[in-house]
């Protein structure tokens, strides 16, 4: 693990925004033995939490762990340090978006369509949302047959309830990106 | 005995089942729902990945609603309890989000709103023994494997269970209904939630890992709690593991002895209707 960060304040940053004491993990592996990613992502949320304290945030940010990582929230149940790995999960998403380093990630992509989707209808239109997400990512067949079946039993509705009063969805949705920003 | 209820967007669509089912059992047992159509989503796996602070206003919102009802929630939904259970504990214990979400949500917050899922609301505050007295079908001779999976039980501090590695809730209500849950040790592991969607690969191995394990335990069928686990456990498995699953609410109802379980239960992917019938005599 060489090239650290060009920018050294990003493990502080993840530090502050998630508020978990990132430097008191001594690697018992603890949110590894029971990570339910395992083999199948980079890294493991143990490895994750070594490349903050390191310095080496950007590599954390580009792994496919933050992103195959579905927020089950055993590692940080099980952490004898009291370090929320889950929470530290959330920050370097949100940090990768900002960042553009999720542009290849087709998990994002999914976040934004759910979102606007409230934004738009203060709802998840479930069934515009599939739809809206399998063409964004070219993929509109793989689900097709699963699709049908719960179209058939009327779980994928055309029409969805919406929120009627949009002028506070609207102000929840600029609020966030205030504070954020 | 009165609430704020909150289905959640899943709840209408891909979840109607468990909708259904909830609202027919809190009729027949006299639990009062009161719904607002101003609720809006929780923001689920989505705000919280990208927009912290949205994903405490989304939820904020809806206790902000209840408030006004002066209402207590009650959310079938894993995920949406969940949702509003940190947004409650962030409103109550950061003086400094409260006042943004305050400003955003246009309210005060009171602190006066309970959160409860459905699960919790009917075992500690309706009472076990009174469900136990409604039963009129019990579901002898039906043995399940009692799966909580994540977002009910995770993380502790904010969802309040005492023993998160072993809660038992599940069991001793589905024994209430006469029914034998079975040992096994996948109870609270994950099902691959949103990853169904995106990585449905990464989900079918975890699925098929716990409907696996089920079996094995000698289970007949799953118990949930949770829209998402339930459609990956459904939609997301290998075929040849075809065991069905239901929403404990499906299964308080059969026992209640609510005749419109036809309206739901072929809504399942697995149909779950077979097994019923080889136990229950018919009528
Ligand atoms: S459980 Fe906590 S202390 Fe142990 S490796 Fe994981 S983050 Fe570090
Ligand atoms: S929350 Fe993410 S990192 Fe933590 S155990 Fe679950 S999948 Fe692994």
């Amino acid at each position: 693990m060489r090239s650290p960060d060009l920018y050294p304040a990003l493990p502080e940053k993840v530090r502050e925004k998630s508020g978990q004491p990132i430097e008191l993990c001594f690697q018992c592996q603890k949110c590894a033995s029971g990570c339910p990613m395992g083999e199948r992502a980079d890294y493991l949320p143990s490895q994750i939490i070594r490349m903050l304290q390191l310095g080496l945030t950007e590599r954390a940010l580009q792994s496919s762990s933050i992103w195959l990582c579905p927020s089950c929230e055993t590692c940080s149940a099980r952490c004898p340090n009291g370090i929320k790995i889950a929470a530290v999960m959330d920050v370097l998403r949100a940090m990768a978006v900002l960042r553009d380093f999720a542009a290849k990630n087709k998990e994002p992509v999914f976040h934004r369509v759910f979102l606007k989707s409230i934004q738009n209808r203060g709802r998840v239109h479930e069934t515009l949302i599939l739809i809206q997400y399998k063409l964004k990512v070219r993929d509109l067949f793989s689900d097709a047959v699963t699709g049908l079946k719960m179209f058939k039993r009327g779980k994928l509705p055309l029409f969805a309830k919406k929120v009627k009063n949009k002028k506070i969805m609207k102000r929840i949705f600029a609020g966030a990106a205030q504070a954020q920003g | 005995m009165k609430f704020f209820y909150y289905p959640g967007c899943s709840l209408e669509a891909t979840a109607k089942e468990y909708d259904y089912s909830a609202r027919m059992i809190c009729r027949q047992l006299g639990i009062e729902l009161v719904e607002n159509d101003q609720w809006c989503c929780c923001g689920a796996t989505s705000a919280h990945s990208l927009d912290h602070l949205l994903s405490l206003a989304l939820p904020a919102r809806n206790i902000a609603l209840a408030q006004e009802a002066g209402l207590s929630i009650v959310t079938p939904c894993a995920a949406c309890f969940n949702r509003l259970k940190r947004a409650d504990r962030e409103l109550r214990e950061n003086t400094e989000i409260r006042r943004k979400i305050e400003a955003i949500c246009e309210f005060q917050y009171s602190g006066d709103v309970k959160i409860y899922s459905l699960l919790d609301a009917l075992a500690s505050l309706y009472g076990l023994e009174k469900i136990a007295a409604a039963v009129k079908k019990p579901l002898a001779g039906l043995r399940v494997a009692c799966y909580y999976g994540c977002l009910l039980v995770r993380p502790p501090e904010i969802t309040g269970f005492d023993q998160p590695e072993n809660p038992t809730v599940m069991e001793t209500l589905v024994a209430k209904l006469g029914a034998e849950a079975r040992k096994w040790s996948y109870r609270t592991e994950c099902c691959g939630a949103s990853q169904g969607i995106t990585n449905p690969k990464f989900a079918t191995r975890l699925v098929d890992q716990l409907l696996t394990m089920a079996m094995e335990a000698g289970a007949q069928a799953l118990v949930t709690s949770c829209p998402l686990c339930q459609s990956n456990l459904e939609m997301r498995r290998s075929p040849h593991l075809n065991l069905p699953s239901f929403y404990f609410t499906e299964l308080v109802a059969v026992a209640l002895g609510i005749p419109e379980e036809k309206i739901w239960f072929h809504k399942h992917l697995v149909d779950p209707r077979p097994l019923l019938r080889s136990l229950l005599p018919a009528g």
